[in-house]
């Protein structure tokens, strides 16, 4: 399955500058990993925990989007893309004066 | 340095006094690379804490879709503290994730309400750079809002 994903300004620096570009994969976890191949040292800004088979988990201040859907409520990193699936990454626009409980 | 027009100023410190004593967040935008605070685009904090905010996700997917259309980026993003100082927390340090924005702290800690709820009393305005972890706090020159800087012209 081949997406475009659009990558934040912050992360641009592992993609040479590109603000979009074409990633592989049938779930958001295997995108993520063939981005990795690509574009090494991306998944740990994404992604925290092993990232084994069933370890991992999107870092809680990076929100990604499949088709303009918040991944946290159509499964995560489990998430099914198919061909031409427009994929998303924004970091989190957050801060305050105390750090939050996590929800 | 931080350039911005009265008005704009007016409005973020507007927008830190109404949401006492939760934090206030949004941002001002303007066109990619120019470094211009033009565009005031005041955000919901979904968190409505008076110790943390977030943008909505959803909402900040539209914005970022807006910016993009309009080739636009966030020159600056502002958020308040209501009970501490106009500096940046060690958590707004650990997820500024705009390395080109200018980061606004507006506090609102010496503000004092009437019967009717109008709040008196200064606010702290400052602005600062945050690049992997390192705080630069930078001067604000606040100029007025002169006639040929609104309304823009349509495009």
């Amino acid at each position: 399955m081949s997406v475009e994903v659009r990558i934040p300004t912050i992360l641009r620096t592992y993609t040479g500058g590109e603000k979009a570009v074409p990633g592989e994969g049938s779930t958001l976890s295997q995108l993520i990993d063939d981005l990795e191949s690509n574009h090494p040292g991306i998944k740990d800004r994404l992604v925290e925990g092993d990232g084994g088979a069933t370890g991992g988990d999107l870092r809680r201040f990076v929100n990604v989007y499949v088709n303009d859907e918040d991944v946290r409520f159509t499964g995560g990193l489990e998430t099914a893309l198919k061909d031409g699936d427009q994929v998303v990454v924004l970091p989190a626009v957050a801060g305050g004066s105390v750090v939050p409980v996590a929800s | 340095m931080l350039r911005l027009d009265q008005e704009t100023r007016d409005a973020i410190v507007a927008h830190a006094r109404r949401d006492h004593p939760d934090e206030a967040c949004g941002i001002v935008a303007g066109p990619e690379g120019s470094d211009r605070a033009e565009r005031f685009v005041p955000m919901v904090n979904a968190a409505s804490s008076p110790t943390f905010y977030e943008f909505d996700p959803t909402d900040l997917l539209h914005l970022y879709r807006d910016l993009d259309d309009r080739g636009e980026e966030p020159v600056v993003v502002y958020h308040s503290h209501t009970a501490t100082e106009a500096y940046p927390s060690r958590t707004d340090i650990g997820l500024a994730m705009e390395p080109n924005a200018h980061y606004v702290l507006v506090s609102t800690r010496h503000l004092t309400f009437d019967a009717d709820g109008n709040s008196d009393g200064p606010v702290e305005f400052r602005s600062y750079r945050i690049v992997d972890g390192a705080v630069t706090e930078e001067e604000v020159v606040v100029e007025p809002t002169t006639a040929h800087t609104e309304p823009r012209s349509q495009d």
